[in-house]
């Protein structure tokens, strides 16, 4: 995947070079063994339930990938994300239902559905203030999940059941395991996708914009279309994962969009460090599977992620495993600065930090 | 129509008492309180926790008894509020408004699953059951605990309003809310008033909780979620930062969910509420009483 070593900003790092480890976890390579470790999983454990877990957290790792095009790169809190993979998986699942389509024709359908869906909720929100966006979506959220409930086409709160399983020609991706890698290959391509981008121009304009939007737009960036296009890289990530979600479970329920998974995926990628996709497919793995090792907490688990969310905020704010551009730089002489957080700009003249 | 009316301006007493709180705080520290919508569930469930444990109530005490139970339920969810800002806040004062916001809905998650922790995940049935005789107004039927609701929501606005209106702690809320540094060069506390901001709100916020349990009888631990969006509507339809605003804005909104939830049908209520936000924030996102502010570089 990506080395986050990006040449338009933080220029050279001043003080020691970088350890034997984090070389180790900067290398080109570890993308590359991540996917062998996805690869190799069925071999180590290939029970149903293992198989469905792991193609879980797989799809999670989808979604936090596309949440943190919005959340990490372009800095607007998304908290309705599960909006968009609803939006997916309705979508696939009444076509492909309707038309008795294999559940991959579905897809320019899903496209089409999650690109308006973006533009209808990002369009006029994103010229206002980010935290206006914030709740906004939360309410699209709620939005999308009682239309969801209360329409007879998405059938209402039992949901749509039946949807067909993937196929791809005549070869059928039904099962557990093969529909495993068949994730595994999307998700990869997609978290690829995703890291490209935010080192593409594109990329370093989300950047920009999250780190100051006057400037940015001082130096030319129209930060409304920026914005509105991180927004909608994030719609059809989402909507992927729906799809694939819808395919996996073979039936969809308004329950599955609860305002609990936002916050899930959103949590995934601010644990992970918002902004490195290495960070966030490790959060999402975490994140995903921690509920399997926790389940005899029952909600106390929650309220310890609550806590968590908090703490890393207050203690940690780049996450456990920021992209380079995150790492707060040591003050030098500056006492009663306390590092800035995610977000803050990085400056090597000192004085600039407002 | 008056009933619908009466229930919509009903309805919108506890809206405004809500988007009180969350407007003060934002007008302050310019900061979304998430988990404002939260400590009303918690105001719930300290009402419900005390009335428990002092036992059986005769009915006749009902009123008296839900009245020092909502006074103390105000002081306690109130220190709550002091002690979110304390630990999740204060220390994210000066950092980006990402790192803020989700601190909020870490705090909002916390408070959440920590009550359905401690308390159980099921619906709870509030002890006192406000009832009483109803008696007809022009058509509309207004029975009495919805009545002395009211009159509690309109003491605690009235309330508020004189505070921030006539004491230096409110002359000092609005410094601050104008511009922060000035207020801290003119020797202003600015951590105290923000704790008091917060102790404010959250009272409010945690008497409404109160009052909903009483009335509606029942509470569960995600019923600050929805009402917490809907508060923030009425916030944004007054203008955010405006506190008659907020009230103003309470009122509106309970009086559009009324009749929209009439014309659309109940189960598109909040669907129709969130669509009003979402056309508030486009065509007038300084709301009704808010002023333009541009924002300085």
């Amino acid at each position: 995947m990506s080395d986050n070593v990006d040449a338009t900003r933080a220029p050279r790092r001043i003080g020691k070079p970088a350890s034997r480890i984090s070389r180790l976890f900067e290398s080109r390579q570890l993308g590359w063994a991540a996917f062998v470790i996805a690869v190799l999983f069925p071999f180590v454990l290939a029970s149903n339930y293992a198989m469905s877990i792991g193609t879980t957290a797989v799809i999670f790792i989808l979604l936090a990938s596309g949440l943190n095009i919005v959340v990490g790169y372009c800095g607007l809190l998304d908290l309705g994300y599960i909006a968009f993979m609803a939006v997916g998986a309705y979508t696939s699942g009444i076509v492909s239902k309707a038309w008795d389509l294999p559940i991959l024709f579905t897809i320019p359908a899903v496209l089409v559905m999650c690109i308006m869906a973006g533009l209808i909720i990002g369009g006029p929100t994103l010229r206002l203030r980010s935290d206006y966006l914030a709740i906004v979506t939360l309410g699209f959220g709620e939005i999308i999940r009682l239309t969801a409930n209360n329409l007879a086409i998405t059938g209402g709160p039992s949901g749509i059941y039946g949807i067909p399983g993937v196929s791809l020609f005549s070869l059928d991706l039904s099962g557990p395991v093969p529909f495993y890698y068949f994730c595994v290959v999307v998700v990869a391509l997609m978290v690829l996708g995703s890291a490209r981008l935010g080192r593409s121009r594109l990329g370093r304009a989300w950047r920009f914009v999250r780190e100051d939007e006057d400037a940015a737009e001082a130096m030319g960036i129209h930060t409304y279309k920026v914005k509105l296009a991180a927004y909608i890289f994030g719609a059809i990530w989402g909507g992927l994962g729906g799809v694939l979600f819808a395919a996996h479970l073979s039936a969809i329920s308004p329950q599955s969009f609860v305002f609990l998974q936002s916050a899930l995926v959103l949590m995934a990628v601010v644990l992970g460090g918002m902004g490195n996709t290495r960070g966030v497919v490790v959060g999402a793995v975490v994140i995903s599977l921690l509920p399997e090792f926790l389940r005899d907490m029952g909600n106390l688990r929650y309220v310890i992620f609550g806590v968590v969310l908090v703490a890393v905020m207050v203690l940690r704010p780049q996450g456990f495993w920021p992209s380079r551009a995150y790492e707060p730089e040591k003050p030098v002489g500056d006492a009663d600065d306390a590092g800035p957080a995610p977000g803050a700009p990085v400056t090597t003249a000192k004085g600039m930090t407002p | 129509m008056t009933q619908l009316i009466w229930n919509g301006l009903f309805v919108g007493s506890f809206y405004a008492l809500i988007a009180l709180g969350y407007s003060m705080v934002y007008g302050i520290i310019k900061l979304l309180n998430f988990a404002h919508g939260d400590i009303y569930m918690l105001g719930a469930f300290v009402g419900f926790a005390m009335l428990t444990s002092v036992g059986v109530i005769p009915a006749s005490m009902s009123i008296t008894a839900l009245l020092i139970v909502l006074l103390l339920c105000m002081i306690v969810t109130g220190g709550i509020g002091v002690g979110i800002e304390y630990l999740a806040y204060r220390p994210l004062r000066n950092s980006p408004r990402l790192a803020v916001l989700i601190t909020a809905v870490g705090a909002s998650f916390t408070l959440e699953y920590g009550v359905s922790a401690v308390a159980g995940p099921n619906p709870k049935v509030f002890p006192v059951r406000l009832e009483g005789d109803s008696f007809t107004v022009l058509g509309a039927r207004i029975s009495v605990p919805q009545l002395v609701l009211m009159v509690i929501a309109v003491v605690l606005m009235w309330g508020l309003n004189s505070y921030i209106q006539r004491t230096s702690m409110g002359r000092a809320m609005r410094a601050i809310a104008l511009d922060t540094k000035g207020a801290l060069l003119m020797g202003i506390n600015v951590n105290k008033v923000i704790t008091w901001t917060f102790f404010i709100g959250s009272a409010l916020a945690g008497a409404a909780g109160v009052m909903a349990g009483a009335y509606y009888g029942k509470i569960d631990f995600l019923m600050g979620f929805i009402i917490g969006l809907k508060a923030f509507t009425a916030a944004v339809i007054g203008g955010i930062g405006n506190i008659k605003g907020a009230m103003l804005g309470g009122l509106l909104l309970g009086l559009l969910e009324a009749f929209g939830s009439q014309w659309l049908g109940g189960q598109w209520r909040d669907v129709f509420t969130f669509g009003v936000l979402i056309a508030f924030l486009t065509l007038k996102p300084t709301g009704l009483l808010g002023e333009r502010v541009t924002e300085r570089v």
